[in-house]
């Protein structure tokens, strides 16, 4: 009987295993690469910006004969897990993917701190990572040598915002120096270093903060905070919490009609502001990644306009440069692994820290902690409810609005524009 | 302590934290009455509260897309969760009911994460807002402002427990509902069909918390993920309210609200919700105190 037993189960267990072996070597013409997702969980809206930037970008490499290897053509495929959001969830499954699907190549998570919790394994095991979601400071302080990020990181989200603000105040013939600042921030890794990146150059310009507050994870309304706004009358407000600190941000001013000259905010394309609150998102300037609008030219896929064209015709909505920056991070794999003449991971790992890369998502060239220092950061300003770029000034498309008018003012502006 | 050198400087900022938070709380304390409900009656915890108030935002949503105003989507969300938490009760609850109260946290915490699932499936993680409508009310020039859509919420929730409280004096069903809560099995003696009680019951609380989840989506957003906060903050009310107690759990919910905003204005937010638990302990600890010293007068 138990004799019995022990067999089935052996069978048992030798047939799953069977099962796990087939679907995770991949066949002999594909490289697997593999990604813990946050699919769901309160990451999950750039979690599936991520999955389809990374899925558009497998299939028009594998559509235009996939990845040059030596003299043979080998398929991308991308093997998902849902982290769930959470940290520890997450590195189990890049240990899993590693391990027990023997992926070739790991793509990064969406967020700073899922890609915190993933860069020790992958480090681990040696296994090149390319991430596009990952931009806190502290990343890239740790001596990793197989983590790659394409984008730059999260200080400098709205550093530019504090930069128009001291420079329009110039203008206006007054002193940065009397400018008071508020700054309102989802306490995780990312809105921390979005932080400081701001209080560091306020600094520089003598600002002084009289508002820095941290919300809690589960933010639900920052009134509290804008009652203080109304009180302390701060020359800028800079508010950092993903999607929904930007949809909070621009709901509650404006409900609340508390008035400050300049709103600066993250994460307001993926958040749909525009369209979400029309005329309440004007003025508001956004720090981002990328715009469909610049001039960069890619291999794969033409230009950003030609990305951004096919990205909505496959996935319906406009690409955020969350998808962008994925999309890139699959690219500049597709570069390594072609240079490198082979899927061994440590010359891949050297292929890619020498890599000098133009792509639609802009130029890639990394440094020795691993960031990219080619590209640079856009600032957004919503005017007349559309998004132009206002810095840098060779990609920008309209001048600052600063101050922004006073609320009566815009009612009275929205009135006569009604007649 | 800057802060309250501002507030002391200020004084009509206490104003708004004041009418800020009640606003606020009037919201949680609809949500509230629901929990007091099915757990005074049913003997129930319900952690799948805030993700019926989710549904009930996710329903008001749709129904603006399609053209109707959000503020007459309201009662329809009302409708329809009523008619999923027959559902739910037919399907899961009724299996629980009168069961270890264990098993009915567990059996609710797997609602819970269901919808949640379910709801990010379908509707798919995106923040969602329902555009109000409605202006806001400004006062001394701008240092106190109303959105009207709070004070449309703060009465709904004054609406609400009026009606309730009309109801279970008044009505049959709400008389045998106030006979299950005090005693299921003299009330079954006595011919109250107590399924149909517990049925109602939870359908009752399920429309309560679909119009709240109309006016959260109106006053801040809804995403699938939401609900834990309102499961909480109505936990928290019914605790400091106790059960039954319709008045207790406006005061309750009015309270949490206005002290909550005060504690993010004066300790700042990364200190608001460490605040509020740290005051559910101490009032636990005092209920306990006061507790104890009556069973010592009964020895």
């Amino acid at each position: 009987m138990t004799a019995n037993r022990i067999r089935l189960a052996a069978t048992f267990a030798a047939v799953l295993a069977a099962g796990i072996a087939q679907t995770a070597v991949g066949a002999d013409d594909e490289i697997v690469l593999g990604a813990a997702d946050s699919l769901t969980g309160k990451y999950s809206v750039n979690g599936k910006n991520t999955q389809d930037g990374y899925n558009l970008a497998a299939q028009v490499i594998n559509d235009k004969g996939g990845v040059k290897v030596g003299n043979k053509h080998y398929k991308l495929r991308i093997v998902y897990y849902d982290d769930e959001s959470t940290s520890a969830r997450g590195a189990q499954l890049v240990e899993r993917l590693i391990t027990q699907d023997h992926v070739n190549f790991v793509l990064g998570p969406y967020s700073s701190a899922l890609t915190k919790a993933i860069a020790p394994i992958t480090e681990k095991y040696k296994v090149p990572m390319v991430e596009g979601n990952g931009a806190d400071r502290a990343l890239f302080m740790q001596g990793y040598k197989y983590m790659f990020a394409v984008l730059n990181t999260s200080d400098y989200y709205l550093r530019a915002a504090v930069t128009i603000l001291a420079d329009e105040t110039k203008k206006a013939g007054r002193d940065p120096k009397s400018l008071k600042i508020a700054i309102a921030i989802e306490n995780d890794n990312f809105s921390q270093d979005v932080r400081d990146g701001v209080i560091e150059d306020a600094k520089k310009y003598g600002m002084k903060v009289v508002i820095d507050d941290k919300l809690p994870a589960d933010l639900n309304d920052m009134s509290s905070t804008l009652t203080k706004v109304k009180a302390l009358k701060p020359d800028a407000l800079f508010i950092s919490g993903h999607e929904k600190g930007a949809v909070l941000g621009i709901r509650q001013v404006a409900a609340e009609k508390v008035y400050v000259p300049m709103l600066a905010l993250t994460h307001c394309d993926s958040a749909q502001i525009t369209e979400k609150f029309g005329k309440d998102a004007d003025y508001a300037f956004c720090g981002s990644q990328w715009d469909p609008s610049l001039t960069y030219t890619d291999r794969w896929f033409g230009n950003p306009q030609k990305y951004t064209e096919l990205f909505k015709k496959t996935f319906n909505y406009e690409p955020p440069y969350q998808a962008a920056e994925s999309t890139a991070a699959v690219e500049v794999f597709a570069d390594a692994i072609e240079r490198a003449g082979s899927l061994d991971r440590e010359k891949v790992r050297d292929a890619l820290a020498k890599t000098n890369l133009m792509t639609f998502y802009g130029p890639v060239k990394f440094d020795s902690t691993g960031k990219n220092t080619a590209k640079s950061m856009v600032m957004y300003q919503v005017q007349h409810e559309k998004y132009v770029v206002v810095a840098p000034a060779k990609w920008a498309t309209a001048k600052p609005i600063f101050p922004a008018p006073t609320w009566a003012k815009r009612e009275a502006a929205t009135t006569v524009g009604a007649k | 302590m800057e802060n309250l050198s501002v507030l002391i400087e200020a004084p009509i900022l206490l104003v708004q934290l004041v009418v800020g938070g009640i606003l606020i709380g009037a919201i949680f304390a609809l949500v509230a009455y629901g929990m007091a409900l099915v757990w005074g009656v049913m003997k129930i915890i319900n952690i799948a509260q805030g993700e019926f108030v989710m549904l009930g935002g996710y329903v008001v949503f749709y129904l603006s897309r399609a053209g109707i105003p959000p503020l007459a989507g309201v009662p329809i969300a009302a409708v329809v969760m009523y008619c999923v938490g027959l559902a739910l009760y037919r399907i899961v609850i009724f299996r629980v009911v009168g069961r270890d109260m264990f098993t009915s946290i567990l059996a609710t915490f797997g609602i819970s994460i269901l919808l949640q699932q379910l709801a990010n499936q379908i509707f798919s993680a995106d923040i969602r807002t329902v555009p109000s409508t409605l202006p806001s009310l400004l006062f001394a020039g701008g240092l106190v402002t109303i959105p009207e859509i709070k004070l449309v919420s703060f009465a709904a929730a004054l609406l609400v427990g009026f009606a309730l409280i009309v109801f279970l004096r008044q009505t049959r069903l709400g008389r045998a509902i106030r006979a299950t809560a005090q005693n299921d099995r003299a009330a079954r003696v006595l011919g109250v069909d107590t399924d149909h009680v517990y049925a109602m019951t939870f359908a009752i609380n399920c429309a309560i918390c679909g119009a709240a989840g109309g006016l959260v989506a109106m006053t801040w957003f809804v995403q699938p993920y939401l609900g834990l906060t309102y499961t909480l903050r109505s936990f928290m009310i019914v605790i400091a309210a106790g059960l039954g107690n319709v008045p207790g759990v406006i005061v309750a919910g009015a309270g949490l609200g206005v002290v909550e905003e005060a504690a993010g204005f004066v300790l700042g937010a990364e200190y608001q919700t460490a605040f509020i638990f740290v005051l559910l302990i101490l009032i636990l600890i005092g209920r306990n105190l006061a507790l104890a010293r009556q069973r010592r007068y009964l020895k």
